[in-house]
């Protein structure tokens, strides 16, 4: 077991020394994988950003029904009765049409609403469902429409949905990228170890004469891949926390406009882990793949 | 101890570099290998640490079929010999004492005995306090005694060395010659290959020659 150890840290030395050797070598190996990383990385960091948004704001889905606008109070009463005895419900609260105007106000309308001669809001109710499945929703909301006086039913999670299907939609299409982009750093390490097997071809050759076994050999390429990838991760990193400070005050900004307090998230210590590992991981397969190619020619 | 049995060696293309040699070496032996170039000496050496394999005929070290040696124990066979070829093979980019180093690296010894094992096979060759220097630095004689102390600092019982003094001058080469002798006295089993049967003369040591692939003196 010392042994062992023994020789795999000094197949890391070995590994620090060709990495060392190299400054130039391994900076710009660094950074291709760096760059390359932090697209994947920041994507999904982005579309996790916006999807704890989306969290936050959809909260329980909601049921706007919207009255006639001639109705009465004596319709939304009956309406009312309705609702406090279905079972699926979990609260309502009912919206006078005036007070949906004060809200409209409140949100930067008022100019183009001071041009109107009357109010053109309906009353409303907004109600809050017990269950969060989408088919209960759709029946509640096509059971609503033909209540007496109700002019419109709308289903407020509809564009949660929209979004995360588009989330969805991104979360494939940043792992294709990230698939795309690994491959082609697994092609830069294979060539950079294939290098290092061709610049080594010596040592390799007199190694194996005075009775190197086959991992003794292969080790420090492996820790060589191993490490590039670390410092790719590393790099990726970087350019991701580059692009949160770049974004942070524009996006605080922007959700400031909308009345909203939003602050960009960078990569946590699972995150961080995670893309500092893929990266060594990728390092480490382009090492097998190479040294597996051409240690048995050399 | 060192055994072929009728042993033979084909190359791809039908040239037959050994045909039916046998031979054995007992422990503690010197044993000069000679015979003109092309008559199989470097084959018949390179056969011992499986550099090359037979194509028919047992090789047996120390009662281990080589011949049939899985690739996977040939490191550990090669740790017990010590090889020393016509060229120095040593590592231009590392000093002296690096390369020396190397095989006790390769069996994983600990660097403070592995450091007094270097120095003793560098005194042990007369190139103490010279670890540092660079090969390129060296003269071939001297550069040839750095590749004779990376053979013996893992204590071989056996020590393999094909034409060591091919590109040295008589002078050197004495010298060298006189480094394997002394080995042998030590207990070492020696089989050194050279043209210049002359050089271990003095020793009378056994004698095996090569002509063609055959094995014309002492079977």
């Amino acid at each position: 077991m010392s042994n062992w150890l023994y020789l795999h840290f000094r197949a890391i030395a070995q590994a620090l020394g060709r990495l060392a050797s190299q400054p130039l070598g391994t900076l710009l190996s660094a950074l291709v994988m760096g760059i390359a990383l932090s697209l994947p990385a920041g994507g999904y960091l982005l579309l996790d950003n916006i999807a704890s948004l989306a969290r936050g704001v959809s909260g329980t889905p909601e049921i706007s029904v919207f009255l006639e606008t001639d109705a009465g109070e004596a319709d939304a009463a009956a309406i009312e009765k309705h609702l406090r005895t279905d079972p699926q419900l979990a609260s309502f609260r009912f919206v006078p049409r005036d007070e949906a105007l004060k809200q409209l106000e409140r949100g930067g309308l008022g100019d183009v609403l001071g041009g109107l001669d009357a109010n053109p809001l309906p009353d409303a109710f907004v109600v809050t469902l017990r269950t969060g499945d989408p088919a209960a929703f759709e029946a509640l909301t096509e059971e609503m429409k033909v209540w007496p006086k109700v002019a419109h039913v709308q289903l407020d999670s509809g564009w949660v949905k929209r979004l995360h299907a588009l989330l969805v939609l991104g979360r494939s299409a940043v792992l294709i990228l990230a698939g795309l982009l690994g491959f082609a750093l697994v092609i830069v390490t294979f060539n950079t170890i294939r290098l290092q097997i061709l610049t080594q071809r010596a040592e390799i050759e007199v190694s194996r004469l005075l009775g190197a076994t086959d991992p003794f050999i292969r080790r420090p390429f492996y820790w060589f891949g191993g490490l590039q990838g670390v410092l790719g991760g590393l790099v990726a990193l970087g350019v991701v926390w580059l692009g949160v400070g770049a974004l942070a005050a524009p996006v605080a900004g922007l959700a400031e406009t909308y009345g909203a307090v939003f602050a960009l998230a960078g990569p946590q210590w699972p995150e961080s882990l995670a893309i500092v590992s893929f990266a060594a991981f990728l390092g480490w397969l382009g090492a097998e793949i190479s040294v597996r190619r051409h240690l048995a020619s050399a | 101890m060192i055994v072929f049995e009728d042993v033979a060696k084909r190359y791809a293309g039908g040239y037959t570099a050994l045909a039916g040699v046998s031979f054995e070496i007992r422990h503690g032996e010197l044993v000069v290998l000679s015979g003109h170039s092309g008559a199989g000496k470097s084959t018949l050496l390179k056969l011992i640490p499986a550099i090359e394999r037979a194509t028919a005929g047992t090789v047996r070290i120390n009662g281990q079929d080589v011949s049939r040696l899985p690739s996977r124990a040939i490191p550990y066979l090669r740790r017990n010999l010590g090889l020393v070829l016509q060229e120095s093979r040593l590592l231009f980019d590392r000093s002296v004492f690096d390369n020396v180093m190397l095989p006790l690296v390769i069996t994983g010894h600990p660097p403070g005995d592995a450091a007094r094992r270097v120095a003793a096979a560098l005194e042990r060759v007369g190139l103490d306090g010279r670890g540092k220097e660079m090969p390129a630095g060296l003269s071939g004689g001297e550069q040839q005694r750095v590749a004779i102390a990376r053979a013996i600092v893992n204590r071989p019982s056996i020590l393999l060395a094909d034409e060591p003094t091919a590109h040295l001058d008589a002078a050197t080469a004495a010298g060298i010659a006189a480094l394997f002798k002394s080995f042998n006295s030590a207990g070492v089993t020696v089989l050194v290959s050279t043209h210049d049967a002359n050089l271990f003369a003095e020793s009378s040591p056994r004698r095996l020659t090569l002509a063609k692939g055959l094995l014309t003196e002492g079977a």
